[in-house]
């Protein structure tokens, strides 16, 4: 049997579906997660246009409540769990084995598992939203008991398929972890590592420990709706807020969990194009675990109003603001790199700097959010829904973006348009920022988040979000364009690609053949 | 096309967005927290200025750096890189000079949070139930005690608001912030309110108070608050719970204190008057309790049965339906004692009296091509 | 690529994963929908279509496993290999163990806080006397708040610590000095003894779920059951879930037996038997913190 596998390993890819059902290959793995990504944020993107659409004007003119609902609770989901999670996980199949020089993940096979979860997950979530009485209506949060005794009855549908989702992710971060603390060539030593895989080491961790109190959640909320179990109803002596803890116990880690990997992407990328060493690289490590740390004892921020004893909501008060310290040093970091620095603005560069200051916008309407006394005018406002789309657009969606442009040379082996590019950053940019930025108006004149209407003295605002929200979602469908314009041909891309670029990815050649690495390569 | 150009094509569009939605007059706009009329919303507009003006100085500081070495040390410009990365003198500096901010900021927040949470000592308790879509207030003592009523989106509101309605909803006066009952309050009294819910989870916002408070089935929440001035204040359901979240408006009204009195004095006997009516064993005529009925539809079933009785999605016709056509037992044990297998349809005995009650159901056997007869108040009084 | 010795086994293509997918999915596509009658496919109750995705993904692992088991023998796995393996076990147990604090968490919650706010404490004063006037917390919670209001049963026992959950305790202990045993006489090469102490741990894990069921079947007849408020709730899905990784890890360490009579692994090579014994001692842990939160405390 060894030499049947010997003979396989000298070919380049197999071809057919089978390659792609099968596969055990970290590149083609990596590449099915980010098309599966990439399809997701269309379809999230749809639902997100269903909403605006509706918004558009006040009246009720497209949908009916209940369906609204739907797609709010839909465009949430798909949004993390379909679109941005599985980008990253993409990103790290196809960079961490050529980033320490590993000849592919550790574990190869449940490599194909962790991804070939996703598309039945997603078919199942999506399939609730055909069924009697509808999809999902309680928003991506799924308080109790509107999603345990008030719920249509997909929901079982749709705890299971969060149930596959969290199965997926633990899988692929247990292949991430073993493959960096196992895989590195000699003398890649950890802290040689490039940030983007110190983030990723660390956003494992946190997904493993969080996932499954996430699974533990939903089977909670599955017995009390089928078994007669009674967690979070008062008249069994539970309590639906308890609900909450559990699940923002999972939550708010799972918001770092999506900009972890984005710091280490954006961390590599402002080095190259300005030409200098990252500043502060172990303070940049250190302050990645320190922000994982604090991500565990803040949770209950996202439950100010919920009527806590006043000392947890005091204590959830400072933990939550101290974070503003290593994202702060962070930002700082990245802004000491340009400094003296020998820039120039390639569009992966052009990415990175706009996420530099859109997601920094976004943390400071996060620090105002926890500011305990003022959330209680904040809360469930469209406030909160700048705060997180600044931090999850412009923050983890455009990091993804930036490394698209970085690396896509190297997968494909061909340059990408100039043009198109710049096209599609330029628009986006400027579209992104009609959408959501009025939204923070919105919040602090008091709209509420997940309403369908509202009164004329928001219309304003909500038509400005609206356009700009049409003008951003057609603009990514240039990016579409210029993927698939890149994959099909252009210029051929040099090995190094970047002028500035460092990194074991840039010795190979670009395409990176289909096996890299193995004999490692030695790390000075 | 280069990168100028581009620049320009997106300033032109930009400009008419704004342009398009500048029709309007920008004066009005409001674009800040508003500042409220009570202490703990003062608190809060003020601190959040603090934190916002923070936010700008140390935005400017590092966008200002970022984008200023940005031109300066540009490659084009034969800018070379500089080869330092590293000095813990500088990030010392910026890790501790953020925690000192911070530990500036927590201050005043903690003392406006130990307010905020302080509900003690009030003059006047109201409880507060929210139902899956009104609001539900209970007066525990003072001049009010014992008034119970319900509140729920006003009628011009939700008759606008129904899909393809025809009516534009920029001619309903206060389209989705009125309500067919307000909450009334005295002014310059400390008022507490009991927050709880019959159902899933709502809030109880009142952005002019400075505060929103979730109410949960089983358990009651606190708050408070102490407005001066008297005036009408608009707030809404801030926690998503159902269909019609978005058309759980509150409103509230504070009077001064000899305004309050005469409201609740007129509150108590008018609510003692219906109970009187519907205690009665007065049999009723069908133009009576349909005219009624109409009414209480319109409030509590249309939001889920639809007006036309078709209903919607998970909510069943009664358009035809067997139960609203057929034994009358059946049709009154549904709306009193609730749905057995689906929460949604809740146990509305437990909402109206016998005669609202009688009045809904004969509204609803007499409707939209149905005709199944008339139910007294008595009828329902008996299957109770 | 030259698969020299040494280097890295990189697996070949393989269709296990997508079968586990399937299987995943058929199963649990089959039982959300055998919950209602108002969901497609199959009729409330109807558990069929969840037992075919069962099959599916037992085939799967029959498969999956035996490849693996193929593999290792045949020598295709260097040291880094192992490492690999077992990370990945350790960290799945430590998923594992997050899914436990998950339920423990809620457990902790519901008897220190919940249960004593029904009852007026911290800032819920008003909670008790508008609501459960006269309710007085107590853990077990055997009457509900609103019992009175009906829906919950009211029992009257509860389990105590000291009868079958202290002799259980017994037994795992046992059975984690038993799998132990069994790990020396592998490393010592004594096939014979290695076999039987893991027959013997074996045999202690089923008779621990043996009692388990037992202690099941006298609650439920005396009351307690899974919908009888917050206390049966946390019991049952505490002990529940535990008993099922008992089980499972039964089978795996029957699984090792099987092999171990088959000739399998050597005193260097045996990465199956420890990763079955690690989760056998994990199972053993939590089980001491579920009889101290939940029965002795
Ligand atoms: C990528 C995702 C992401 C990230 C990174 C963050 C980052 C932060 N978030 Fe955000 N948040 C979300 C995603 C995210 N959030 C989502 C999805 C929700 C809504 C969930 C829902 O309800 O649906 C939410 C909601 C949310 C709330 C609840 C609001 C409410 O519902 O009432 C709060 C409250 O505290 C909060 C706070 C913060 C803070 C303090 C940070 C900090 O990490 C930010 C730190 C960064 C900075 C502060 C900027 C850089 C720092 C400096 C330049 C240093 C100097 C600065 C100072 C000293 C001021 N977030
Ligand atoms: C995780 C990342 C993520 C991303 C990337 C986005 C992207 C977007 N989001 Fe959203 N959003 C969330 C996460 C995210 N969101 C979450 C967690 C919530 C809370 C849910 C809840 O309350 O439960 C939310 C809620 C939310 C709301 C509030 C809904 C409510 O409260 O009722 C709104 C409203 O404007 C909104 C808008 C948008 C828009 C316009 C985009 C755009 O950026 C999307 C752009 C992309 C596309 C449009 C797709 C690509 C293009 C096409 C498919 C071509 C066709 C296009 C046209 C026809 C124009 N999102
Ligand atoms: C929150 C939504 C909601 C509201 C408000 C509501 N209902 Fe219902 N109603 C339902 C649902 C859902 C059902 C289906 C119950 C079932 O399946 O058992 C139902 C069923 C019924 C039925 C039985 C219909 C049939 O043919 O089975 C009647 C009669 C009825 N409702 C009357 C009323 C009346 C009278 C009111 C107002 C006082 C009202 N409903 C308010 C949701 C609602
Ligand atoms: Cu009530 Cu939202
Ligand atoms: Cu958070």
């Amino acid at each position: 049997m060894s030499t049947a596998h010997a003979e396989h390993e000298h070919h380049g890819a197999p071809s057919g579906l089978s390659r792609w059902l099968f596969t055990t290959n970290h590149k083609d793995i990596g590449t099915l997660y980010l098309w599966f990504s990439f399809a997701m944020l269309l379809v999230g993107g749809s639902f997100a246009m269903v909403i605006r659409l509706e918004l558009l004007q006040p009246g009720m003119q497209w949908v009916d409540p209940n369906f609204f609902n739907s797609m709010t609770t839909m465009h949430g989901l798909i949004m993390v769990f379909g679109a941005i999670m599985p980008a990253f996980v993409g990103l790290a199949n196809w960079l961490i084995p050529m980033m320490i020089g590993a000849p592919d993940m550790a574990l190869p096979r449940m490599n194909n598992w962790s991804f070939w979860i996703l598309p039945f997950a997603g078919t199942m979530l999506l399939s609730t939203m055909f069924m009697d009485g509808g999809g999902p209506n309680f928003g991506w949060t799924f308080y109790a008991p509107l999603s345990t005794t008030y719920a249509p009855a997909s929901t079982d549908f749709f705890i299971f398929a969060v149930h596959m989702l969290g199965f997926s992710s633990i899988m692929g971060s247990i292949n991430v972890i073993a493959t960096i603390m196992n895989m590195r060539a000699p003398g890649m030593t950890l802290m040689k590592m490039p940030l983007f895989v110190w983030t990723w080491l660390i956003t494992a961790f946190l997904l493993i420990a969080v996932m499954p109190v996430l699974a533990g959640a939903v089977t909670m909320m599955l017995t009390d709706r089928n078994f007669g179990t009674s967690f979070f109803d008062a008249a069994g002596g539970g309590d639906p807020v308890l609900f909450q803890h559990v699940f923002w116990f999972f939550g708010h880690p799972e918001v770092y969990i999506m900009i972890l990997p984005a710091f280490g992407v954006v961390s590599q990328i402002i080095p190259t194009f300005a030409r200098k060493k990252l500043f502060g690289y172990s303070s940049m490590v250190y302050a990645t675990a320190s922000i994982a740390f604090l991500s565990f004892i803040v949770w209950a921020h996202h439950m100010f109003t919920v009527g806590m004893p006043v000392a947890g909501e005091l204590f959830f008060m400072y933990a939550t603001v101290l974070i503003a310290v290593p994202t702060g040093v962070k930002v700082f970091n990245w802004v000491a790199t340009m400094w003296q620095g020998s820039m120039t603005f390639e569009l992966p560069m052009k990415w990175a700097l706009a996420f530099v200051i859109l997601f920094t916008i976004g943390g400071f309407s996060g620090l105002m959010l926890g500011i305990a006394p003022v959330d209680f005018q904040y809360h469930d406002t469209y406030f909160v829904v700048a705060h997180f789309h600044y931090v999850l657009v412009t923050g983890a969606l455009f990091s993804i973006i930036a490394a698209v442009y970085y690396w896509l040379p190297k997968w494909t082996g061909h340059m990408y348009s100039e043009t198109l590019g710049n096209w599609h950053f330029w628009c986006s940019v400027i579209f992104v920022n009609i959408t959501f930025f009025p939204q923070h108006f919105l919040g602090l004149a008091g709209m509420p988040r997940r309403i369908p209407d509202y009164n004329a003295a928001f219309a304003d605002f909500n038509f400005m979000s609206s356009i700009g929200a049409f003008g951003f979602g057609l603009s990514q469908l240039l990016f579409l364009a210029l993927i698939i314009k890149c994959i099909k041909g252009g210029e051929k891309a040099t090995d190094e690609v970047w002028e500035g670029a460092e990194g074991l990815e840039w010795t190979i050649p670009s395409p990176a053949p289909y096996h890299t690495f193995a004999e490692a390569p030695e790390v000075k | 096309m280069s990168v100028r150009k581009l620049k320009q094509a997106a300033l032109v569009l930009f400009s008419s967005v704004l342009a398009m939605t500048s029709s309007h007059a920008w004066a009005d706009k409001v674009l800040n927290l508003r500042e409220g009329v009570t202490e703990v919303s003062r608190n809060a507009y003020s601190l959040h200025m603090i934190v916002l003006w923070i936010c700008v100085v140390i935005g400017v500081v590092v966008f200002g750096a970022m984008i200023y070495s940005m031109f300066a040390h540009r490659k084009s410009k034969g800018a070379v890189a500089a080869s330092f990365h590293e000095s813990h003198k500088v990030e010392i500096l910026w890790t501790v000079i953020p925690f000192i901010i911070l530990i500036a900021l927590a201050i005043p927040a903690t003392k406006n949070l130990l307010l905020l949470e302080d509900a003690s000592n009030a003059d006047v308790t109201v409880k507060v139930t929210g139902y899956q879509w009104k609001w539900n207030y209970e007066y525990m003592d003072g001049d009010a005690e014992g008034v119970k009523y319900f509140s729920a989106l006003d009628k011009a509101s939700n008759d606008a608001r129904q899909m393809n309605s025809g009516i534009d909803v920029s001619t309903v006066p206060n389209y989705l912030q009125n309500v067919d009952n307000a909450l009334v309050i005295p002014t310059g009294k400390k008022v507490r309110f009991l927050i709880t819910s019959n159902d899933v989870i709502h809030s109880w916002w009142v952005p002019d108070f400075g505060f929103k408070k979730d109410a949960l089935p089983g358990y009651i929440n606190e708050a408070w608050t102490r407005v001066e001035d008297a005036g009408t204040y608009r707030g809404k359901c801030a926690e998503l719970c159902g269909k019609d979240h978005g058309f759980m408006p509150i409103v509230v009204v504070a009077k001064e204190e000899g305004e309050y009195k005469k409201w609740a004095a007129a509150k108590k006997s008018a609510a003692a008057a219906e109970a009187a009516a519907a205690a009665s064993d007065k049999t009723w005529t069908k133009a009576e309790l349909m005219a009624k009925g109409a009414k209480v539809y319109g409030s509590s079933c249309a939001a889920c049965h639809q007006p036309n009785g078709e209903g919607t999605g998970p909510f069943p016709p009664l358009k035809g339906s067997a139960v609203a056509t057929g034994p009358a037992a059946g049709h009154i044990n549904i709306v009193v004692n609730g749905s057995k297998t689906n929460p949604l349809m809740a146990a509305y005995g437990a909402q109206l009296n016998d005669l609202d009650l009688a009045a809904v159901i004969t509204y609803e056997r007499n409707s939209w091509g149905n005709d199944a007869g008339i139910v007294q108040p008595k009828d329902v009084k008996a299957a109770r | 690529m030259s698969q020299a010795s040494g280097s890295y086994y990189l697996p070949e293509p393989s269709k296990w994963p997508v079968i586990g997918s399937i299987g995943m999915f058929i199963m649990l596509f089959g039982f959300a929908s055998s919950l209602s009658d108002k969901t497609p496919l199959v009729g409330e109750g109807n558990l069929t279509m969840m037992y075919v995705g069962m099959a599916i993904i037992i085939f799967m692992l029959f498969g999956w496993f035996g490849q693996v088991i193929r593999e290792s023998e045949s020598g295709a796995y260097n040291g880094q290999v192992d490492i690999s393996f077992r990370m990945g076990m350790m960290w799945f147990i430590f998923s594992e163990v997050m899914f436990f604090a998950a339920f423990f968490g809620a457990l902790y919650y519901i008897r220190t806080l919940s249960v004593p706010w029904l009852g007026g404490a911290d800032n819920n004063a008003a909670t008790n006397e508008f609501l459960y006037n006269g309710f007085t917390p107590s853990w077990p919670l055997n009457v509900m708040p609103d019992a009175a209001a009906g829906g919950y049963s009211v029992f009257k026992e509860t389990i105590g610590a000291w009868g079958i959950p202290a002799l259980n305790t017994a037994l795992l202990l046992t059975s984690g000095v038993t799998v132990t045993l069994a790990h020396w006489a592998l490393k010592k090469g004594n096939r014979g003894a290695l076999t039987f102490w893991l027959f013997a741990t074996v045999v202690l894990g089923f008779v621990f779920v043996g009692f388990q069921a037992y202690e099941y079947i006298h609650a439920y007849s005396t009351g307690l059951k899974l919908s009888s408020g917050v206390y049966g709730s946390t019991f049952f899905m505490l002990t529940g879930f535990h008993g099922l990784h008992v089980t499972i890890g039964a089978i795996m360490l029957t699984v090792m037996m099987f092999r171990s009579m088959k000739g399998h692994f050597t005193d260097e090579n045996h990465f199956a038997f420890e990763a079955a014994a690690w989760y056998w001692h994990f199972v053993d842990v939590v089980w001491l913190g579920l009889f101290i939160f939940v029965y002795v405390l």
